[in-house]
């Protein structure tokens, strides 16, 4: 049995038909079609789901779609303004070399904004680390990240964003 | 080529903006119409003969397209899983080869090797119609501890190899080790668990496969390092599908680290099934099946014994060891714990003889290989651990010690008593460089004003040497290999005058985009953003080796060195036509061809397109077009090498470790892209600190069970586990490779543990603990302080 369900992704308005267990990551990227948004584990540690939902971050493997029903969902396909304008956040990514594979990219682009904008663009390297807890990364050894992040909150707060 | 883009410079990625947006294209990603998805069943026993497989329940679910069990396998004569590299034993008879069926047909030998696969319309279903095959198992007696795996009593893994010994191996002349050692005035002993490890990286293997009846095509899509090795294998000995017609693609690969070399089941299953369904299939791994399946690495038992001096010059190494090899005997399984171990024990010491004898042990376990370092971080451990142990009998400085032993700078080339010869090196001024970056003299004082805070610090050292840039193929192949190891590429103009640049190698997560750009950028002063690498597809790369043992720029960017000078030499005729003058007068830099001693000039582009559009050329002596491919086998190996300093603290009250200083220096010879290369060095760190202080994979010792079976059992480092790192360099270019390079991409992993682990031990020595146990967790620490009864798992 489907269930149909309707939500807004990245400022457009979407709508399908889902099982009740279908999970927003599965939405997104099954349903949907927009892969950037990454599964890496089955117990929501790795973090390479994140997605924004109404503006805060979620492990887009913890969720329904039917959970989001009606929700404003922002995932990576959707900051950037174009190729030559990147959100602050993946400008300083790449500024940093903060990203190999990139598979846990995604993840640690949408928290690392969301973390940010909690701490009100305020960060020492301590709580980015803390704060990094729930992403998972086996590339870079997170040292270029925490430097990503350090510089894109002052940059995130000059850009109003 | 500008100084902003050349070899040397810290080029941001090409690949970024891709994997910044969203856009990569993963395995998993691939839209395949009609496709199908497969679910694998799998063995809930360590190990158990199955009695019966009933399928008939779950063929009627809902959208199942199709269920194979091991017998339809069987029946259907598909190949063993192979283990490509054969290794004499001492006696020089062959190790021994138990079969390794593509899906357990009558007996499964690990939990979670697969018994039958489940294909269906959705992931969903195949997964739901795979809970309700009932498989009927007689559970027989298992072992998975490696220490015990010898006993007479222990269940037997394979009848092929009795009294589960693969092979019994052994290098260097034990006689001339015992003598050394009866002359010896101190004799330094160490016992050592070199912990198991789960890969993981973080995108779960995956495969998907089409098969076009039409032309009797295959197509694999797989997260593996080398693509043209997967096809070999499956061609020539698994599946029969002749190599042309199985095109092997590998996209973009979230991370290897070794665990996606190898020829797996799954892969395997889905790309013989796809003929058989009709239909696309796919299959992507859960973390579960990750942790369960995926190659793990290390696992060894080791004695060693270090003879010196009475002015603590090293006199001789003895070394025992036995390593897991798993239920099964993975891809490249036996060549790690030999001819990447034992042949790296002499570490960066003059140590003048060398002993070593390997026993490689079956256990019902998942199958192990090589992980990051492969063999490299276990004899970095074994000889790094010793020397500090043994300066600390001593009471002399480690530091002072490794200095005494250091083979001399003048010394290069270097013969060492266990086959492999030196490159070149030069190690003082890199323990110089790393005690000057890590304040070593201000230690004492940090230790002290630690102790007025209750908290023991400790510092420790790690001077690392690996053999990497695998490798000389001719070596290979008198070691054992089964495969050539040189790489290839092709530089391809096209009329407009930008280039692809094919390589054999594979990049997953390396930066090849950028860093190979770079260098056919530099040499042919194209400019980078016109330069575009491709890789990971046998339909439109040359045969290559892939990339794994740090080899890809040593191998694979001299390989692109080679065609480069090619370019160059068919330019230079093409200019010298041009400009009507003689060839041997032309001369090329910057991208432009010009004549000696005069204005004339001809840009490499106009070359280029002259060789497309061929109306003024000299078609009589040189072919049109411009595409030149090669192929590198190297020398030798390449030899990086350098030294970690790590200091901690540890609160004893917990047994709470903190890495308070992280410090490397590394030679690498030259450097392409240092940030890339800083990159792989923070990662290399971090997961030698993994195994160091989080990481151990433990199954349990009764049921055979994965009890490190996830992300909530399993302690990956995350970003509060690690501090930021302190980096520096030496360069001694490597001799014989074009680039002067060696490889950067194992080395944080091969020496971290032993730098963790001995700070750790110099932390505690003063309360008298002379082992903890790796990782050292809070409780291996907490009791190795308060002498904990019960032994930590």
């Amino acid at each position: 049995m489907t269930i149909p369900v309707a939500m807004t992704v990245n400022g457009k308005p979407v709508s399908g038909k889902v099982e009740a267990r279908t999970l927003l990551v599965q939405f997104l990227r099954e349903h949907l079609g927009m892969t950037g948004t990454h599964v890496g584990c089955d117990t929501s540690q790795c973090g390479a789901c994140v997605v924004h939902v109404d503006g805060k971050s979620v492990k887009s493997c913890t969720m329904l779609a039917l959970q989001a029903e009606g929700a404003q969902v922002t995932t990576i396909e959707g900051l950037a303004e174009s190729a030559e304008k990147l959100h602050p956040m993946q400008e300083a990514f790449r500024e940093n070399h903060a990203l190999q594979c990139g598979f846990c990219t995604p993840g640690m682009v949408m928290s690392a904004i969301d973390m940010v904008k909690r701490n009100n663009y305020q960060l020492d390297e301590a709580t980015v680390r803390r704060e990094l807890e729930g992403n998972l990364c086996r590339c870079t050894g997170y040292h270029n990240i925490v430097k990503a992040i350090l510089a894109a909150a002052p940059a995130m707060k000059a850009a109003g964003v | 080529m500008t100084a902003q883009t050349g070899i040397g410079a810290r080029v941001k990625r090409k690949e970024d903006l891709r994997f910044l947006t969203g856009t990569g294209r993963y395995v998993d990603d691939l839209p395949l119409a009609r496709s199908t998805y497969a679910h694998f069943l799998r063995s809930p026993h360590a190990h158990a003969r199955i009695k019966s497989i009933d399928i008939s329940a779950a063929k009627a679910m809902p959208g199942v397209v199709e269920i194979f069990t091991g017998k339809d396998v069987a029946d259907a004569k598909v190949g063993s899983l192979i283990c490509g590299w054969v290794v004499k034993d001492k006696h020089g008879q062959p190790h021994k080869a138990p079969p390794h069926p593509v899906m357990a047909a009558d007996t499964v030998r690990y939990v979670g090797d697969p018994v039958a696969m489940v294909v269906a319309n959705s992931h969903d279903e195949a997964k739901d119609a795979a809970e309700a095959i009932k498989v009927d198992y007689e559970v027989l007696p298992s072992n998975v501890d490696l220490a015990k795996a010898f006993d007479g009593g222990a269940a037997q893994v394979h009848a092929e190899a009795p009294g589960n010994l693969v092979y019994d191996w052994e290098i260097g002349v034990k006689a001339d080790v015992d003598a050394a050692f009866a002359k010896a005035a101190h004799v330094t002993k160490v016992d050592i668990v070199n912990n198991r490890l789960i890969p993981n990286a973080m995108e779960p293997r995956a495969a998907a496969a089409e098969y076009d009846k039409g032309t009797g095509q295959y197509t694999l899509w797989s997260t593996s390092q080398n693509p043209h090795v997967l096809r070999l294998i499956l061609s020539a000995f698994v599946l029969g599908i002749p190599e042309h017609k199985l095109r092997v693609i590998a996209p973009d690969v979230g991370g290897g680290f070794g665990s996606k070399i190898f020829c797996y089941n799954e892969e395997t299953m889905v790309c013989w099934a796809a003929s058989r369904v009709g239909r696309p299939i796919k299959w992507t791994a859960e973390r579960t099946e990750s942790f369960q399946t995926d190659a793990h690495g290390r696992d060894h038992v080791t004695h060693a014994e270090l003879a010196l001096d009475k002015e603590g010059k090293f006199l001789a190494l003895k070394v025992e060891t036995i390593a897991n090899m798993g239920a099964y005997l993975s891809t490249f399984s036996t060549a790690v714990p030999t001819y990447l171990y034992a042949t790296l024990l002499a570490g960066q010491y003059t140590t003048p003889v060398i002993y070593a004898n390997v026993k490689a042990a079956l256990t019902h376990t998942a199958p192990v290989d090589a992980y990051r370092g492969a063999g490299r971080p276990e004899a970095t451990f074994v000889v790094e651990t010793i020397v500090s142990k043994a300066a600390q009998e001593l009471k002399m400085d480690p530091a002072e010690l490794r200095r005494k032993n250091f083979i001399p700078s003048d010394a290069f080339p270097y013969q060492t008593p266990v086959a492999l010869q030196y490159d070149s090196g030069n190690y003082p001024p890199i323990i110089d460089e790393a005690m000057k970056m890590a304040d070593y003299k201000g230690f004492e004082a940090r230790r002290a004003e630690a102790k007025s805070r209750g908290k023991l610090r400790g510092i420790g050292f790690s001077s690392y040497i690996e053999a990497c840039g695998l490798a000389p193929s001719q070596v290979i192949g008198q070691l054992g290999g089964g495969v050539g190891q040189w790489e290839s590429a092709q530089i391809r103009f096209n009329p407009t005058g930008n280039v692809q640049v094919l390589t054999g190698a594979h990049s997953h997560g390396q930066s090849h985009e950028t860093t190979f750009a770079q260098i056919v950028s530099d040499k042919l002063g194209v400019p980078i953003e016109q330069v575009e690498v491709v890789h990971g597809d046998t339909a439109t790369t040359p045969f290559g080796m892939g990339s794994y043992g740090s080899r890809s720029l040593a191998v694979g960017g001299s390989a692109i060195m080679k065609a480069a000078h090619k370019i160059i030499a068919k330019g230079k005729k093409i200019a010298a036509h041009l400009m009507e003058a003689s060839a041997a007068d032309v001369v090329f830099e910057n991208g432009i061809f010009k004549v000696a001693g005069t204005d004339k000039s001809v840009p490499l582009a106009q070359t280029v397109f002259a060789a497309y559009v061929p109306h003024n050329y000299p078609l009589a002596e040189l072919e049109p077009g411009m595409d030149e491919n090669a192929f590198y086998d190297p020398a030798n190996f390449v030899y990086p090498a350098g030294t970690q300093i790590c200091e901690i603290e540890v609160d004893p009250d917990t047994g709470v470790v903190e890495i308070v200083n992280f410090t490397a220096v590394d030679d690498f010879g030259n450097i392409i892209n240092p940030m890339i290369v800083e990159g792989q060095v923070h990662g290399g760190i971090v997961q030698g600190v993994g195994q160091a202080l989080l990481e151990k994979a433990v199954y349990d010792k009764d049921t055979g069970q994965l009890l490190s079976g996830s992300f909530n059992d399993y302690a990956m480092p995350r970003a509060d586990d690690v501090p930021s790192f302190k980096l520096g360099y030496k360069v001694t270019p490597c001799p014989h490779n074009p680039l002067g390079v060696k490889g950067c991409g194992e080395a944080g992993a091969i020496a971290a543990p032993a730098a963790v682990m001995n700070a750790v031990h110099d932390a505690l020595a003063p309360l008298g603990v002379s082992h903890v146990p790796m990782p050292a967790t809070p409780l291996n620490v907490w009791q190795a302080i308060h002498g904990g009864a019960r032994q930590a798992a």
